[in-house]
């Protein structure tokens, strides 16, 4: 009964717009009745497929924004303006909302958006530190061998049984997320083609070229393609380095390969490229962050935003730098600070900046099957 | 010194800064804006209209010369300088690579806009876009420029340019000068006196609302016409739209334009109706209804449609007044409930239903009453009704200084060496009244950059004529 009462009140509060919401409803009947921007990306096109926004068009469609800022500079109605027309900032706003709606458990998601930076860098090192007293307590601080074995500290199968478990739990509460963002946002049937082209939106950041694939807008009206390479490189990096992990997974368990693995073994290639990836794609984001115009985006979601940047980079460093001395006595510390940053990583990945990604790719996949489906309301004339 | 001076910072200006640049001279950008308000109503435009033999890039099948011609020569009805109108014309066929080189973007027209892909090329995000990519172009190309920078006095002397005085009593020499900053019609003052007093004692002008931006003041024009430049337009005529009645009073641009007038009736303040509502397509007569409801009492009229309309035009920025019944709709706008049921019914049997479509001129039309509605005539009679209330929403006006095909300013019928005009300044020349979707751009873009090539040219003489001395 609590729980059907629970449903309830969730679903009404899903049906009364917040003030976010409700921003964004009064932009787009201003943008649907302007749409000088409809070229730009594909949030403006699903726009067009619409004459009035219930909140979930208004949850979909903020996430199908990637916040580029170029309709904010090509925007004659943006501040000061009368109508404060300013789509980047609402849509960031919702996005935030969808992320805290869909969170499980709803109230981390909170605290992680306001203290991002805080709560990753606390979480990981409280892991770093009782990883370190661990390891103290079986091999003192600095340890002794020097031939690179990690499993000399931790075994192997408490490691991978530790880090699985975390994982697929973190996956699972992701999952019922976005299970839920798309019953309130899609009643459409999936659609392999549809996949296919939200897949290809999703791998080439299509919509952050600018609609003529110049690229985004930073600290000004200049397009660039920093932030979609930076951002290619942070997840393509991110990639490679997941690959790694499962490659030398299936080296241990199926082939009997144990680590350490040679600076030229599969592994350690994939997993290097991959962190030099993850280090130079995080700074450069950081960079555009800081320095982006002040009118892009939320404010508020800064920490949100820099601790996830920050705990990519703390994972690819720590990792770059255990690779370089496993053959020293600091191995055994760096591999307490890597493993700490990657397990706070994952304990803050579906309530925070991690959850885009999975929105955005359901929003995308939305949109791929709206277009193929050749949805669209005829309005006369311009 | 600069060689050119640059009154404005509209696509105009910005194109003519550009070409002087390109011809070698140093320019000095003067934008009365603020940065945050620069390119004056460039901003709120979208499109250019182009001639085209044969589908080029964004732009399908063709428009020659003489179907723009012609286009022009109707909703002018004869009140434009051929001479000037065909350069501009030719100018748009070939103009888009340059605009490109600059940071221009083009796009397919999408949604809502096909029936303009054959004659009008849209600019990626619009005529903000398009004026943040000239403006970053000439940055980059060392053009120098001033925002918050207000020509209040252009000094001439004998026909020729020597400087101008700024509204702090700066004075800036330069060897040559374009002026392209605009008509005056978001000066109130001026526009009460140009339209007057009505035959009921109203001023008109009072109740206007500007579309464009607020530094339109005129008063470029009116220095230049107190100095003796030739005049040429008339001073009431312009681009005036009917929109949204409840529109910002500046800046309001496209979203408030209301394009479901052809769908439904007008009716003006007595509940009656006062002209044909299905004459033409929206985008052909759009520009006349300002005109028409400006000359109705208290400068304020109808648009009153029913369900059927409903998702048959562009969505409109402000939600409808919304009624389940005619009466409903008669006490929210504050129309005598009676005379709008009679107005409605009489409409309604009027009706000579054919088939209904909104893409041709159709054969819904009314019989025995006066107005007509000679297309898409069908009877208001599904609920919930909807209203929208109109008034005249002022563009940019068309009174100008006199021009010929160098962009020179006249004074007395001769021209001035080194005194240009481009965009809205002369747009009179060419377009003695009426409109056509997209021209505006196109006389800014063309004349912008002859008046740039112009002032360049003039520069170049005067260098050669002291290397000569």
């Amino acid at each position: 009964m609590l729980t059907l009462n629970t449903l309830i009140a969730d679903a009404k509060n899903f049906n009364q717009p917040s003030e976010s919401v409700m921003e964004v409803q009064r932009v787009l009947q201003i943008c649907n009745a302007c749409r000088y921007c409809e070229g730009f990306c594909a949030t403006f096109q699903s726009m067009t497929r619409r004459l009035d926004f219930n909140v979930a068009d208004v949850h979909f469609m903020a996430n199908l924004c990637h916040n580029c800022g170029a309709c904010l500079h090509a925007c004659q109605y943006a501040p000061p303006n009368e109508f404060g027309v300013n789509i980047p900032q609402a849509m960031a706003k919702v996005r935030l909302e969808t992320y805290q709606t869909y969170a499980w458990p709803k109230q981390l998601g909170s605290i992680y958006q306001k203290n991002g930076l805080a709560l990753t860098m606390l979480t990981s090192i409280a892991i770093i530190l009782f990883l370190l007293s661990l390891q103290t307590s079986s091999t003192g601080l600095f340890n002794t061998n020097t031939d690179a074995n990690f499993y000399a500290i931790f075994p192997h199968n408490s490691l991978a049984m530790i880090f699985g478990s975390v994982f697929l739990v973190m996956v699972l509460a992701l999952t019922l997320g976005v299970r839920g963002f798309w019953r309130q946002v899609s009643t459409d049937p999936m659609m392999l083609g549809a996949a296919k082209d939200a897949t290809l939106d999703m791998l080439t950041l299509k919509n952050l070229g600018g609609g003529h694939q110049q690229g985004c807008n930073e600290a000004d009206d200049a397009f660039s393609l920093w932030r979609r390479r930076f951002h290619h490189m942070t997840f393509y990096g991110f990639l490679l380095c997941f690959a790694a992990t499962s490659v030398a997974t299936l080296f241990h368990y199926f082939l009997g390969w144990e680590a350490p693995y040679s600076y030229t073994s599969l592994p350690v290639i994939l997993g290097t490229v991959g962190g030099l990836g993850l280090i130079v794609g995080p700074i450069g984001l950081l960079c555009l962050n800081l320095n982006r115009h002040p009118l892009h985006g939320d404010a508020a979601q800064k920490p949100m935003d820099i601790g996830f940047i920050a705990s990519l980079l703390a994972i690819s460093v720590s990792g770059i730098a255990l690779l370089a001395l496993r053959h020293t006595p600091l191995m055994g510390i760096l591999l307490c600070v890597h493993l700490g940053f990657v397990m706070g990583f994952f304990l803050m990945m579906p309530y925070g900046k991690f959850a885009h990604g999975i929105f955005r790719s359901a929003a995308l996949l939305k949109n791929a099957i709206e277009v193929k489906m050749g949805k669209s309301v005829s309005v006369g004339s311009d | 010194m600069f060689d050119v001076i640059v009154v404005g910072g509209g696509n105009a200006a910005l194109c003519a800064a550009l070409t002087a640049r390109e011809g070698g001279a140093s320019v000095l950008i003067l934008e009365s804006a603020p940065i945050e308000w620069r390119g004056g109503n460039s901003v709120h435009t979208r499109n250019l209209r182009c001639m085209h033999d044969a589908p080029q890039d964004v732009l399908v099948e063709a428009y020659p010369e003489e179907e723009f011609w012609q286009d022009l020569l109707k909703v002018t009805g004869g009140l434009t300088n051929e001479k000037l109108a065909r350069i501009i014309i030719r100018g748009t066929s070939t103009v888009r690579d340059w605009m490109r080189k600059h940071g221009v973007h083009f796009q397919p027209s999408l949604s809502g806009t096909l029936h303009v892909a054959r004659t009008n090329a849209f600019f990626m995000g619009g005529g903000k876009a398009l004026v943040n990519a000239f403006f970053r172009s000439a940055e980059q190309l060392g053009i120098k420029i001033r925002y918050e920078t207000t020509v209040k006095h252009v000094n001439v002397k004998d026909g020729i340019f020597e400087s101008v005085v700024l509204d702090n009593g700066e004075v800036i020499s330069g060897k040559s000068c374009v002026l392209a900053c605009g008509g005056f019609e978001s000066n109130r003052e001026w526009l009460k006196e140009a339209w007057g007093q009505n035959e009921n004692g109203e001023w008109p002008a009072d109740n206007f609302l500007i579309r464009g931006t607020k530094f339109n003041r005129g008063d470029v024009l009116k220095n230049l016409l107190d100095q003796g430049a030739d005049q040429i337009g008339d001073v009431t005529q312009g681009h005036c739209v009917a929109i949204d009645a409840r529109s910002p009073l500046y800046d309001g641009g496209i979203c408030t334009r209301l394009d479901c007038v052809s769908l439904g009736i007008v009716v003006n303040q007595f509940a009656k109706r006062f002209y044909d509502e299905g004459e033409d397509f929206w985008p052909k007569r759009y520009a006349i209804w300002g005109r028409l409801v400006a000359l109705q009492q208290g400068q304020i009229a109808y648009s009153i449609i029913d369900s059927k309309a409903i998702g048959r035009f562009m969505p409109p920025v402000f939600s409808a007044i919304k009624g389940n019944t005619i009466s409903e709709i008669a006490q929210q706008l504050n129309l005598d409930v009676d005379q709008l049921n009679q107005t409605v019914n009489e409409f309604n049997q009027s009706c000579h239903v054919g088939t209904f479509n909104h893409n041709i001129l159709d054969d819904c039309h009314t019989e025995n009453i006066a107005p007509e509605k000679t297309h898409w005539a069908l009877p208001i009679d599904q609920g919930p009704f909807y209203a929208y209330p109109l008034r005249p929403g002022i563009t940019f006006t068309y009174l100008s200084l006199k021009t010929d095909e160098t962009a020179a300013v006249f004074f007395n019928e001769q021209a001035s060496p080194n005194l240009f005009v481009a965009g809205e300044l002369m747009a009179g020349n060419v377009l003695g009244k009426g409109y056509t979707a997209g021209i505006g751009m196109s006389i800014g873009t063309i004349f912008g950059r002859i008046a740039g090539q112009s002032a360049a040219d003039a520069v170049k003489k005067m260098k050669e004529s002291h290397a000569h001395a």
